[in-house]
């Protein structure tokens, strides 16, 4: 009966765990970002609420909407 | 397709364009411009393209100013962006001149879109650019013999 129990615990923890890894995953892939490559190599990325990056996203959804039209 | 269709013979930028939608299916729409905000070519009508590529020059525009050096240095010219969003991603990737900007279904593949975009550029740059003069071939030289009395004649 304590073994069933214990049994029982653990699938949930498990299981809760794993349904947030993969909930931060995918919430980290939705979240909005620009990246800008140089010429000289590097990169500049820039995620919500960075100077500049509202812009950016501005007119990204502003093409995007014109395309889809 | 757009400005680049008039015609039986699609122009180079046209035919760029409809190959490019053929191998990539993640682009759903492109359109190649200059930086005064000319459409080249594009895969939507003409008054879309043209908005397409007055949005996409804001977007360039905006990027080069929120670069850390706010555009100043040439070294750091912008060559490419994308910005990832909810309902899609936008790519932008310029050749001198010459930009193309696309848009994508959320998460796409962004170096395979990046390769397609830029192999586009790449190739609309070798149909304009005019064919290198074959070099030619110095005609033969009679073998000579140099003497030192040679030389010393006046």
């Amino acid at each position: 009966m304590r073994s069933r129990s214990f049994l029982t615990g653990f699938l949930l923890a498990t299981g809760s765990a794993a349904t947030a890894v993969v909930f931060r995953r995918r919430a980290a892939r939705r979240r909005e970002r620009a990246e800008l490559y140089l010429a000289d190599g590097s990169l500049v990325s820039l995620v919500e609420g960075q100077p500049g990056a509202e812009q950016l996203f501005a007119h990204a959804r502003e093409l995007l909407a014109t395309a889809r039209r | 397709m757009g400005c680049g269709s008039v015609g039986s013979m699609p122009s180079p930028p046209a035919q760029a364009l409809a190959d490019l939608t053929e191998i990539s299916t993640q682009v759903e729409a492109a359109v190649v411009f200059d930086r005064e905000g000319t459409v080249l070519a594009s895969t939507l009508d003409d008054e879309r393209a043209g908005r397409l590529a007055g949005s996409a020059l804001e977007l360039v525009r905006a990027a080069e100013e929120a670069r850390p050096d706010g555009g100043a240095d040439a070294t750091q010219a912008l060559v490419q962006l994308d910005v990832a969003l909810e309902d899609g991603s936008v790519f932008v990737a310029a050749d001198g001149d010459r930009l193309i900007a696309a848009i994508t279904a959320p998460d796409p593949t962004v170096g395979l879109v990046f390769y397609d975009l830029k192999s586009c550029l790449r190739g609309l740059a070798d149909e304009t650019e005019p064919e290198p003069a074959k070099p030619r071939r110095a005609p033969a030289r009679k073998a000579t013999t140099r003497t030192k009395k040679d030389d010393e004649k006046p």
